[in-house]
Order: C-alpha cells, then structure tokens, then sequence
C-alpha cells in the first residue's frame, strides 16, 4: 500500500463528491424512513429505474440523462403517491405495516429489478453527455465532471427539499406528521395525504438519483442491492429525521469508500457502508444528529 | 429455571417418547417412500430437483424459529448458509471429513455467529435488526473474497465420487442427507412451537415488556432463537458445496437462497412449522418448473410477484388464511 | 413474619431529561399488606411502579425486595423474585390463548414442565379470577374487564410475594369494579402485598389498610386511609384541581 499525499487527496475529493450522489439516493429514505415510518427497502430498486429510464432517453432520444430524469420526477412522484396509496389501504390502515409492509416493498425490489432486467438485459448500460470525460484539474487534484455534477444536483435537491419542508405549507406538515401524526390531525391536517405527498417526493429524489448514478458509470439491474446497506447506513449514520445529517453523513461514507478503494481495493469497499451502519449502531444509535 | 430431568421421568415423559419415536417412524417412512419415488424416474435430476426443494423446506423452517415465532426478520441468511458451505470447503481441502461429521461442525460455526450477532444486534428494533443481519451478511461475504485460501472470488473446485454404497448414486446420497436435515428441522422447529419456550417467545413477540414481566428472559430467549436458528441454517449450507460441486462467494452467499428463504415462510405463514413447508413446497416446486420450462431469471421475479400478491391478500400467509376461513365458519 | 418491608425504597430519583419524576421517594410495603396509592394524573405513581419492577431505572435511590436490593436487576428477575404487575392498559399476549396466557409466567418464574400440571394450574387460577370459560378463546375475544381480569390472572399465577395493580379498574362499571376488587382481596387472603393504584376512591378507601398519595412526583402522605384523606394537603391537590 503506497501512501501518497495526492493520491490520499483525490482520494477524499473522489469520496465528497460522491457523498454528494449518496446524499441525493439517501434524502428519499430519510423522509419515507426516516420522518415517516415507511420501510421502502425497495427504494434503491426505484434508483436503478430512474438510471434506466435516462438511459433509454439518452440512447433513444440523445436527451440528457439528467435533464430527462428531472422530467421523469412527475409521473415518479405520481407513481410514488399510488404506491403509497396501496401501501396504506393493504397494510398502515390494518396495523399490519411492520412485518407485512416490509415484505411487500421487499417483494416490489425484486419484481422492479427483475423487470429491468428483462427489459434492459444484464449487460451494463452507461450514458453519453457532454460532462461525462472532462475534469477540472486543480493542482494535483482532479475533479472528474461526472461526479461534481451529481454532486451539485444532490446537494440542490437536498437544499431544495430542507427548504421546502421549512418554509411550504405541505413541506411543514411533512414535518409534523413526522413528530406528532395525533397533533396534525387535530388541526385538521390529513395525515394519510400528506403522507402520501412526501413519499411520492421520496420516489421522485430516487428516480433523479437514477440519472445521477448512470452519469457517474454504467449500471445494471442487480446494483440496487449494493445501495440497500448505503442507504441505511446514511440514514442511520445522520440521524434519521434530519437532512443536514444526511448530508454529512453520506460525505462521510463517500469519503470512508472512496479511502478504503483507493488504499485497500475495491473488493473491500461493500464492506465500508456496512462496517459503518454496525459502529454507528452499536456506539451511538442515534446518529450524528439524531436526538 | 427449570430441571430438565423432569422432563424425562415419570409415566407422562414415558407417553412422549412413545410419540416421539412414532412421529420419528412416520417421518421415515415419508421419507423412503419420497426417495424411492425419485429414483423411478431414472434421472438424477429428479434428485437434485428434490435436493432444492428439500433444502428450501429445511432453510424455511430453520428461519422461521427466529423469524416467524421470535418475529426478528433475519436478511443475513445467506451469511449463516455460507458459513455452512465454507466450513464444508475448508474441511474438503484440509481434513476430508465424511459429510455425516461436517454437518454437525457447520452449525457449531453458524450457531456462534448466530450467538455473536444476537448479542450485538438483538436490542435494535424491527427494521435495524434485519438491516443490521444484513450488515452482518455482507462483512462476510466481502472476508470470504479476500480469503485466498477457499479461493477468493474465483472459487474452489470440490469433486465427489459418482456413487456412494449403499445409497447407490452421489446425487441419491445427496438427497437423502438433505431429506434428514429437512425432516430434522421441521421437527425442530415444531418441538419449539409447542414447548414452553415457543410460548416465551410468542409473548415476547406480542409485547416485550408485558413478557419481561411475566418472567420471560427476553434476551436470553432470543440469543436461544437466533443460535438455533442460525446453527440449523449453517448445517444446510453443509452439503452445498458438493452440490454444486463449484463454490464461489456468489454462489455460497446466493440471493436466490436468501430471498426465498425469507419469502416462502412469509407466503406460508409464519405462526406455525407447517407454513415454511408449504411456502417451500410451493414456491420451489414453482422455481423448478420455471427454470426447465422458461428461465432461472424468472425466478426472482416469481418469489417477488408472489411475496406482493400474498402479502397483500393473505397477510398471515396461506395457513393463517385458512385459519381464518375456518374461523369465520358458524 | 418480619418487622422489615418486603418492598421498598430508599430516596429514589426518576429523571426524564431535566424533568424530575419522582423526587427521592421513601416507601415501604409489609408483608401481606394492603396499600393504596393515589394521586392526581401525573404524580409519578406509574413511574414509581415502573422503577420498582425494573421497566424504567431508577437515577438515584434504592430498590429493596425480600432483603435483596434490586434497583440493578432486569424487570425479568424481579418478577421471578416474586414481584408482580398488572399493567394500567392490559397487555395480554394475543397471539396465545388465555389459558396460555397463564401458561407464560408458570414456566418461566414457577419452573413448572409438565403440560398437564401447567393446565391444571392455569385452569385453577383462571377459576379465581372468573374465566375459565374462555381458556382456550383469544384474549381479542375478552371484553374490557375480562382483560383486566386475565392481567391480574397472568400477575398472580406464579404466586407473587408482592403484586402492583395498576388502575386494574378504570373506565369499568360500578359492578364490574367490586368484580377486580373481590378478586385482589381474595389473593391478598392467599398471602400476596398488594399495592391497588386507582383513582376510584371508594374501592381504594374500601381496600386499603395504608393509604399513601403522591403530588407532583413526591409522597405527600402515607397512613390511615380515612385520617390521610381528611389531610390537608390532600385536599388540596384534589379540591384545587
């Protein structure tokens, strides 16, 4: 293992820049998990389609893939409302939800990943846009397009959901629901629809997330699963309900991957997201910036 | 907390047994008859057909002692079936034990992981224990690809010979170990739903605290469950690597094992031993028409479809259906 | 028979975060004894239970039973150790029928193996509490009482030195509260301390031989039942409510 000062620094420039994709695949599960209580273990599934569906409006269209994915954020966040409709109806409304919703959405990661499979074939799919190949040279530092863009997406999606769940009507009442369902109920709120809204917002982030990954390397249907322990591991590790956590905790990972690929191999790095969600749990549960 | 020897004296253990050793007797029976069924059609693949099924029937029933009846989702299971494997590849390239001898040692080894990882991750909830099991699963795997020596991620070659006296074919003898542990694990699995510590654990699972309070050692119960648990999942890993006969860590840690594992005691129903089994039944006499007749891709998307559709329709799964049925009978 | 409590406390302190519980409570339970707890809703009555049968731990202070202190141990020791609870909201166990409701604490704290002594038991002490008929039914089956009753059930069955009933009776009718309460005086005849938290003041006055009453997370009072209530700082914190 070579140490070497500029290879450590790309290293930890690679990771933040990573840590701002995380960011964008991980705000979903905060607010589906996090603030509302939905295990949507399949929400990495829902990645993998957002990249597929860039994909094939790249190929097909020659569109941006993340200009076509931000298009794809409305009929997402419309699916993401049915999804939760049913979720509610078979399983919430029952009082069911914990083993059983947990199987349903571990049945729908399969059944979306399978699908794309026999869509798009195993073979790895990647994108053509401009800023793929292109890097910003600093110094001895190099900071490859293809991943600052993504990390300017995933930091304005997350800036963008912070401030629309402090500063909108519904954003707060997402916020409420969260601590306190009874509460809004009592002021007339309706938990189920707002409920329902910010977990269509949640399908909508992994859906853009999707286009952010296949600009950052080619994808194939099965990588969802390696996002699962991501995912978790940021929730956790930022403290579950709060988004500025997640910011800082999907750096940390970013960086704690980016390190150990780089000085160790990659064949070490599922471990990190995994190894990092056990130390979090086992020394301080609540994260970060949990309370 | 409570002498065991009470359980074997006096006239009413003398009754038990008698029972024990009839359940034993039928099950042996069953289990001749189903072998010499196989061997009717002439082909191994009807054996190694079965071997499938019969190992999803044992992996659903090991699962579900921690899953179903402790209500602790367990997503390492291919971390604990793997152990059983690689126990069962280190013995091939060092001590060249018989089987008979690996299975026990396997799940000596999953038994201690199971133990290990309950004590660190049984005080989380729900949803944090099944993603710490995970964890759990996947630190594993990413050990086993570094491990030089059972061949990293290139894998290692374990040969068999063809045949096996006096159970005539390897893929004949393959079946019947399988059928065992099948068999052992079911019983098992029953033995506990209707003993006192099934009981335990049904409270425990209803509501801790009320447990706890009722004299229910809750910690202990369930570092109980998940050894056993884990240990009968190892055991079933044993024979797998001559099995397949080429062992990688994708293989040892497969997803299709993993999942349905999980999802046949969940379409089944997961209050009683007889859930698993029609689960694996079901849903791997599914898999294994789907793989001759169109593709093995399909069968994840089968345990998916399923798992969604039950799940929904018949949340207590297919025995708890029925149940209900009957229930709503005048 | 002894002169010292077979339940009590020492100076124990109850924290949530800066909000104090219970300021140093001092209290005693004699054997065989009948006490009553009272105070207004949020006095710290269920904290207190919580602390002495290990469901919440304690900041500062003691927990003694039989001579043992137990402040350290797992609510499931004590409750082997012969220390019972009922719960304020009954806490059955659904996915078990009522007679193996039952069943739970008479393998787990009373040891017993054998099935068909285990029944007999269960059935017995379902007979005390008035619902044998439902022993093989669902507890989502019992009605409101019923629940109240299998909870004592389930808190007396391994025979308890002590049992803590937690407002066995609110929201019951006035024949269905002299129901619980024929029931506690029967097992205190059979050799348990009871501790009756209620708010239902003449099933408390009518029941106790010591009436003690918390405010605000302190003991205000502790002694004859008519003479504590006639107290004036009891009064007080029930008048001026």
């Amino acid at each position: 293992m070579i140490f070497s000062l500029d290879l450590f620094c790309n290293a930890v420039v690679a990771g933040i820049l990573l840590g701002g994709f995380y960011c964008a695949v991980a705000v979903g599960i905060t607010i589906a998990f996090g603030m509302l209580d939905i295990v949507n273990i399949a929400h990495p599934a829902f990645v993998m389609a957002g990249g597929f569906i860039a994909y094939f409006c790249n190929t097909k269209f020659g569109v941006d893939p993340v200009l076509a994915c931000a298009i794809a954020t409305v009929p997402a966040y419309i699916v993401g409302r049915l999804v939760y409709r049913f979720y509610y109806h078979a399983f919430e409304k029952r009082g069911e939800e914990s083993l059983q919703g947990l199987a349903f959405f571990f049945g729908l990661l399969f059944i979306i990943e399978v699908g794309l499979l026999l869509t798009f074939g195993v073979d790895y799919r990647f994108v053509e846009a401009a800023y793929i190949g292109p890097t910003i040279d600093v110094g001895f530092i190099s900071i490859p397009w293809r991943l600052l863009v993504p990390l300017l997406v995933g930091l304005a999606v997350t800036g963008g959901i912070i401030a629309f769940l402090s500063r909108t009507f519904i954003g707060k009442a997402i916020l409420a629901v969260s601590q306190d369902p009874l509460a809004l109920r009592l002021v007339g709120g309706n938990p189920v629809k707002v409920k329902e809204i910010a977990f269509g917002l949640s399908i909508a982030t992994a859906i853009l997330s999707g286009a952010l990954l296949i600009v950052i390397q080619p994808i194939e249907p099965s990588m969802g699963r390696d996002f699962i322990g991501r995912v978790f591991a940021i929730a956790v590790l930022g403290g579950m309900t709060s988004l500025p956590g997640t910011i800082m905790a999907s750096m940390i990972l970013g960086v704690a991957e980016s390190l150990t690929t780089t000085f160790f191999g990659p064949s070490w790095s599922p471990a990190v997201a995994f190894g990092l969600l056990l130390v979090t749990l086992a020394a301080k549960p609540a994260g970060i910036m949990g309370r | 907390m409570r002498p065991a020897s009470a359980l074997l004296s006096g006239p009413r253990a003398h009754h038990k047994a008698l029972r024990a050793l009839a359940t034993l007797a039928i099950c042996a029976a069953g289990g001749a008859a189903v072998v010499f069924a196989l061997g009717l059609a002439g082909t191994d693949y009807a054996f190694l057909a079965a071997y499938t099924v019969l190992q999803f029937v044992a992996l659903a029933s090991a699962w579900n002692i921690l899953g179903g009846y402790a209500g602790y989702v367990n997503f390492g299971v291919a971390g604990f079936f793997a152990v059983g494997v690689y126990t069962s590849v280190v013995v091939y390239k060092t001590l060249q034990w018989p089987l008979i001898f690996t299975i026990p040692l396997a799940a000596v080894f999953a038994g201690l992981l199971g133990l290990g990882m309950g004590y660190l991750t049984l005080r989380l909830r729900g949803v944090f224990f099944s993603i710490a099991t995970l964890a759990f699963s996947i630190v594993l795997n990413t050990l086993i690809v570094n491990w030089a020596f059972v061949g990293g991620s290139r894998g290692v070659y374990v040969m068999h010979p063809a045949s096996i006296e006096p159970f005539g074919s390897y893929a004949r003898y393959l079946v019947i170990i399988m059928l065992i542990l099948a068999i052992g694990c079911v019983l098992i699995a029953r033995a506990i739903e209707r003993s006192w510590i099934g009981n335990g654990l049904a409270a425990l699972k209803d509501d801790e605290i009320a447990a706890e309070c009722a004299g229910v050692p809750s910690l202990r119960i369930k570092l109980f469950a998940t050894t056993l648990s884990g240990a009968l999942l190892g055991a079933i890993g044993a024979p797998f690597p001559y099995f397949i006969t080429y062992v990688d860590p994708a293989s040892a840690f497969s997803l299709t094992i993993a999942v349905n594992t999980i999802a046949m005691p969940l379409i089944g129903g997961t209050a009683t031993w007889l859930g698993p089994v029609i689960g694996a039944l079901l849903l791997g006499t599914l898999q294994q028409v789907a793989t001759v007749t169109i593709s093995s891709a399909l069968n994840l998307l089968i345990v998916g479809i399923l798992l969604v559709v039950f799940i929904t329709v018949a949340p207590n799964g297919i025995v708890g259906f029925v149940k209900g049925l009957r229930e709503k009978r005048p | 028979m002894s002169d010292s409590p077979i339940l009590s406390s020492q100076g124990l302190v109850k924290r949530f975060g800066g909000f104090v519980a219970l300021h140093g409570i001092d209290f005693g339970l004699m054997d065989r004894e009948r006490v009553g707890l009272i105070g207004p809703n949020g006095s710290g009555k269920s904290t207190f239970v919580n602390c002495l049968t290990g469901a919440l731990r304690a900041e500062e202070g003691r927990v003694t039973f039989s001579g043992t202190d137990i402040t350290a141990m797992p609510a499931w020791r004590r409750a082997h150790a012969g220390l019972a609870r009922s719960f304020q909201i009954p806490r059955p166990f659904r996915g078990l029928t009522v007679r193996q409701n039952i069943a739970v604490p008479l393998s787990f704290i009373a040891g017993m193996s054998d099935q068909a002594e285990i029944e007999a038991r269960a059935d017995e002490v379902l007979a005390q509490v008035g619902l044998k008929a439902k022993a093989a039914q669902s507890p989502k089956s019992l009605s409101q009482v019923e629940l109240r009753k299998l909870e004592l059930g389930r808190a007396m069955a391994a025979r308890p030195r002590v049992l803590i009933a937690d407002e066995s009776m609110a929201g019951l009718s006035d024949s269905e509260v002299d129901e619980i309460l024929d029931v506690l005086m029967l097992l205190n005849e059979s050799g348990i301390a009871i501790i009756l938290i209620e708010h239902i003041m003449r099933a408390v006055v009518r029941f106790s031989q010591r009436l003690v009453v918390f405010v605000a997370g302190a003991k205000i009072a502790d002694g004859e039942p008519r003479e504590v209530m006639r107290h004036p700082e009891v009064v007080r914190a029930y008048l001026g409510q």
